[in-house]
């Protein structure tokens, strides 16, 4: 049950983080997801973040901070496994789910919806 | 008296009332909360179905995306974020809409140069500097493997 709970919270204050840039600075969308990711990749590059996806469970891993440390844990097995070669591999490798995924449903979406639905 | 855009803006935060931060605060801590509360039950059900740790949490983002991609298709997800703001631009939900709503809304330009190049407007910067940062961390890591 305690999972849960902490799910929801980190998640919810990693996501107020963004919403006090949006207010306060004039960081577009964009720049604040870029923000997010590359902050992913360094916390969980210093150790930091994987603590907090064992924590917080999706609370950690949904927000995009979480899709940066999949990309840096990506680049550890990558590397592990074929050296050199894994610095390049692993990221793509580690993001190809959500990525492909992301790219397929917005294919189809354009293919079967209406650009009028978009407001 | 000659206003910058920037100066604007400025002034305009100044006049809006105080409020404004901390009530978008509390839809996006709400809603950003909620997101990752579903996460967080989808996550533990790939579990219990037997999936290991990694493979459920990719499961979780990917069950994220269709559900995004479906409320956005709807035009539902874009009245959440009116309200909820970074609530529902931070999760990987957010991820999936700034795709599935860039993709609908350039259809008329065609599917390659509408669809298939506008869809990376938000998504092509995460992915481009996410893979930077990771090939970096990746160099950084090769190099102290050795010594870890």
């Amino acid at each position: 049950m305690m999972g849960y709970l902490w799910a929801f919270l980190v998640g919810g204050v990693l996501c107020v983080i963004g919403q006090v840039l949006i207010d306060l600075t004039s960081l577009t969308p964009a720049r604040i997801l870029v923000l997010y990711v590359v902050s992913g990749v360094v916390l969980s590059a210093l150790g930091l973040y994987g603590p907090l996806v064992e924590l917080a469970g999706a609370g950690a891993t949904v927000p995009l901070t979480g899709f940066g440390h999949l990309l840096a844990q990506g680049v550890i097995d990558a590397v592990d496994r074929m050296g050199l070669l894994g610095i390049l591999a692993g990221g793509f490798a580690a993001a190809g789910a959500g990525v492909t995924a992301s790219l397929i449903c917005g294919v189809a979406a354009a293919a079967l919806g209406h650009p009028k639905d978009q407001n | 008296m000659k206003i910058t855009p920037r100066e604007y803006d400025e002034m305009n935060r100044r006049a809006s009332p105080h409020s404004k931060l901390g009530k978008d605060c509390l839809w996006s801590f709400f809603v950003g909360g909620g997101i990752c509360l579903v996460g967080e039950v989808l996550r533990r059900a790939y579990l219990a179905k037997g999936f290991v740790l990694s493979d459920a949490s990719a499961m979780t983002s990917v069950t994220l995306i269709l559900i995004s991609a479906v409320l956005t298709s709807l035009g539902w997800y874009q009245k959440l974020a009116a309200r909820a703001g970074a609530g529902t631009l931070v999760p990987i939900t957010g991820f999936a809409n700034s795709v599935v709503s860039s993709a609908i809304e350039y259809r008329s330009e065609g599917f390659v140069p509408g669809v298939g190049a506008k869809m990376f407007v938000i998504a092509g910067p995460v992915v481009v500097y996410g893979l930077a940062a990771s090939a970096v961390w990746g160099l950084v890591y090769h190099l102290l493997r050795p010594f870890i």
